[in-house]
Order: C-alpha cells, then structure tokens, then sequence
C-alpha cells in the first residue's frame, strides 16, 4: 500500500497494476521500474516507445498584460522570441546567477504563458516567483507615479500544478501511436511546439517535447482523465506484445537523459551552479532587452572566465561512476561527478561531471574514485547519444 | 521469491552451496529483485583470501551498488570468470549461472551456522 505521507499522482494505482516498483522520489511515490526492468524500457524507448507519467511535474500560469515581460525578467533565454504555440527551455536564476530551477515556458499567446517546472522545486519556485512578483509590483507602483504611461503591469499568477496529469510518449513509434488518438495533425508540429487538442476525446496540450533524446510528446490534460490516457496509450501502442509499447519508470528516464546529457535539478543545476558551468550557454541570452535576475553575475563571470565546467566522461575500464564520486586530475582531486550510470542503449559507462575548465577538453585523461579505486575515464563530447533522424 | 532448500542463507542476502569443505557463494533471489538489473560484477582473484563477513566484490545493477560479503572465512579457489560477459545471469539464474566464488572454507561448521532455507524466509518476511 502507498505510503500515506507521499504524493500520488493520478496514475498511482495504475503504476502499481502494473508492476511498478514503487519508491519516495522527492515526497511522491512513483514507479522506479516495471516487471520488464530498466534495461528493456529504456532499449524500448530508444527503438519503439516508451511512456512515462511525469504528472508530478509542476505547471504555473503567468497571464495578463506583462506576462512576457515578467517572465523575461525571471529567466534566462529570451521570451520575447518564442512564438504562439512555441516553447522553450530556460532557467530561473537567482541574484547570483545560480539557477533556481530549469524550466519549460510555453507560450499561448502574448497574455497567457504556462511554466511548466520540477515536481521537487515547484513549491521553491513558486514562493520565488510569486515573491519577485511582490518586489515587482512595488516597483511598479513608484515606477507609475514618476512615469505616469508606464505599461510594466504584474501578470496573474496561478499554481495550477493539481490541474494536471501529464503523459509523455517518447520513441521512433510515438507520433504514430498518439496520432491513431487524435485528430489533430501531428506532424506538422514541429520539435518544441505545441498545439491544444483532443485526445481519446479528451482536451488536451499536446507538446513536442520530450526528456529522452528520442521524437515524441508530453500530452497535459485534467488528472481526471489521467488513467483513460495512459491506457488508451498503452493499447493502442501495443502493450504486451513484442516490440510494443513500455511503460517506462524513473530509472529509465534518468539514464535516457542522461545518454542525450540533459540537465537533471540537484545534479549538474543547482542554486550555486550557474546556467554559464552547466553548459547553458545557449540558453543564457546575456544581451537579451531584460535585465533579468543575476545577469550581471552571468556578465561578469562570462568575461572573467568560467574556472569549471561541466563535461561528459566515458570510463575506460571495468567500472561505474555513480553522482558524487570525486574526480582527479595528475593526482590531484578537481571536481565530482554529478551523474554517473551504464548507458544501456550506449552499453558503456557514462557520467557528467564538473571539472576544472583548463582540462575540459575532449580526450582529457581523467580518474574516478570509485570506492577507494581511481578507474580510468576520459573526456568525451556531448550529448552521448543523438537520435539519427 | 525463490529460496531452495538445499542452500545456506546469509542476512546480507548470500547464499552459499556446500560441497566438502567448498562453498560456492552467489547472492539471493530477493537480492537480485532489490538490486533490479545487474550490469557489472567486481570479483577477487583465486588465491585472495577473506575472513568471515568481509566484502570479497560488488555487485553493480543501473541504479545502485551493493557489496557482497562472505558468509564463510576462507581462500577463494575459483571465480566465475564468464559472468561479467552475461549479468544478466544474476537476475535470471541467481541460484545457478549467476553463481560468484568458490572458496575452500577454514572452517567448514560455519557454514551451519547460517540460516536455513525456512530460517531465510523468516527472515525476509520479517523485514
């Protein structure tokens, strides 16, 4: 039986109809794995698809006249560029350019933005934004009475996280399998769009986005509906048969992501670590019209130079880095693993880490500590795995 | 769970299979479901010598990282060279195929000392 003090997402008692390997993730009793195991959904995923309830995740509406603008002001990439249907990935940051959380900011229209932010951080976020949008709206008050035109305006902002399950579908077959569901035209969709929708008769947000590397979708709708998507999914996807659907626990999302070196909160982002170290460059739009939180901090140390970065590593001998593990160079311990597994699909072993950036270059020679035991590993380019398209 | 009968159980999850003064180890049924997919098995070498309940390897699934011990002080004779070409073998055939050391015991009653099949489920029911 569920842990009382846990969270539970609407999909709880299908996960456990399913095999599913119940553990506390952060306060919320989810599926770790399945009967068929980490190995076979991630393969699954990588070659057919995978499914994933990911409703733990935390949703956050911005809307009204300075919703752009606020949320420019909050993150990091630039919101001014993203489109009616688009969306894109960002970071909060904090003063000191540290980030908060990473995010998605998905675009409605010019009024209405969703956020859609970690299951762990949603409660930190929240108080975050929602305090920021205090200190704005006493800006905006001195700012109206000096400048009496001034159209800085603080959006609305809604928690909306309980509003919400959400199913991602991910893997070479998933398109066609949501497509037997929904008369909405999918392929035009393109990566990191979105459109609304029914699916199974059931209204929805259907995102091209995903988590795993592979094409795919996260499909948001009421957590009424939660169980009717996901079995819909999992019959029309051919669950139980050879080659057919999965679903797909935390395990195997981790170490997808991690082959593709997507980002993980609390592992290679964190409140000390700035987008500039953990290889968000190119979401960090510096030069951006919003002086957003802990620009001047990202400036700086753009200019001064980064003193570590994060890396991808390969081992190159028997053995497993896992997070924490410290890392040396010429003897001298430089840096810590932030995530270190197999890679199943890959069959090697792989890990992210945070290294002096003097040394963070492809064919780096670098040791693990793995328990006492300094293996082998070298620097290798990211992202590990990339789909061939 | 599958627990066989004809075998000596440990509370670290090992079981061991004895044959004169040999013991083959491996670990259990229940340990392989909690490990989940076994990777990678680090090993000693034959002629490595270990006292009672001291960690002789590790066994590696994707998510974690567990030590195994030996139930029985003792110099291991044979190691199970071929398990690291195939795991999976642990989580298929924990009892069998997936089988890790073979040690010459120093003492062959303390394998009677260790929990019997029943004892083992107790045990683990326990838990």
């Amino acid at each position: 039986m569920p842990d009382e003090n846990l969270k539970k997402t609407p999909l709880n008692a299908a996960h456990r109809a399913l095999g599913g390997k119940m553990v506390d993730f952060g306060g919320w009793d989810m599926p770790v794995q399945y009967t068929a195991g980490v190995i076979e959904e991630h393969m699954r995923c990588r070659t057919a698809c995978g499914l994933f309830d990911v409703s733990h995740m935390g949703e956050i509406w911005v809307e009204g006249a300075g919703a752009i603008d606020f949320v420019n002001r909050l993150t990091t990439n630039d919101v001014t560029k993203l489109v009616d249907g688009q969306a894109h990935y960002s970071a909060l940051t904090n003063e000191n350019g540290g980030v908060v959380d990473d995010l998605l900011v998905y675009r409605f229209n010019a009024k209405k933005l969703l956020l859609v932010v970690n299951a762990g951080t949603t409660d930190k976020d929240w108080d975050w934004i929602t305090t920021n949008a205090e200190r704005g709206m006493q800006n905006a008050e001195s700012t109206a009475e000096e400048i009496p035109n001034s159209e800085f305006r603080i959006p609305q902002l809604r928690n909306a996280s309980s509003d919400f399950c959400q199913i991602a579908i991910q893997g070479p077959n998933a398109v066609g399998i949501l497509q037997k569901l929904t008369e909405t035209e999918l392929a035009p969709i393109k990566y990191y769009h979105f459109t609304t929708g029914k699916v199974d008769g059931v209204e929805s947000i259907i995102s091209r986005t995903g988590y795993t590397g592979e094409d795919g979708f996260e499909v948001y709708a009421a957590p009424e509906h939660a169980e009717q998507l996901w079995n819909k999914m999992l019959e029309t996807g051919s669950y139980g048969e050879a080659g057919g659907i999965l679903p797909c626990g935390l395990a195997a999302r981790n170490t997808l992501r991690l082959e593709s070196a997507m980002s993980l909160y609390g592992h290679e982002l964190g409140d000390d670590i700035t987008p500039l170290e953990a290889n968000l460059g190119w979401i960090t739009k510096l030069g951006k019209d919003a002086d957003f939180m802990g620009r001047d901090k990202l400036v700086e140390q753009k200019e001064a130079g980064l003193t570590r970065k994060l890396v991808g590593f390969e081992m190159t001998e028997p053995g497993i880095a896992r997070d924490g593990f410290d890392v040396y160079i010429d003897g001298e311990k430089c840096g810590g693993v932030t995530s270190g597994s197999p890679a199943p699909f890959l069959k090697k072993n792989i890990g992210l880490a945070f290294v002096p950036a003097d040394f963070a270059n492809t064919g780096q020679e670098i040791k693990i500590d793995v328990r006492g035991k300094h293996l082998n590993a070298q620097i290798v380019p990211t992202p590990f795995y990339k789909r061939q398209k | 769970m599958n627990i066989p009968e004809n075998l000596r159980y440990s509370k670290d999850h090992e079981w061991i299979a004895v044959d004169g003064d040999t013991a083959t180890i491996g670990i259990t049924d229940y340990a392989q479901h909690s490990l989940g997919d076994v990777v990678y098995i680090d090993l000693p070498r034959a002629g490595d010598k270990f006292s009672t309940h001291e960690a002789f390897g590790s066994v590696e699934s994707v998510k974690a990282v567990s030590e195994i011990f030996t139930p029985v002080a003792g110099e291991i004779v044979e190691v199970n060279d071929s398990i690291n070409d195939t795991p999976e073998a642990v989580n298929a055939e924990p009892y069998t195929d997936g089988w890790m050391v073979k040690v010459k015991m120093d003492n062959p009653l303390e394998a009677d000392k260790m929990l019997s099949s029943v004892e083992y489920e107790e045990y683990l029911s326990s838990q």
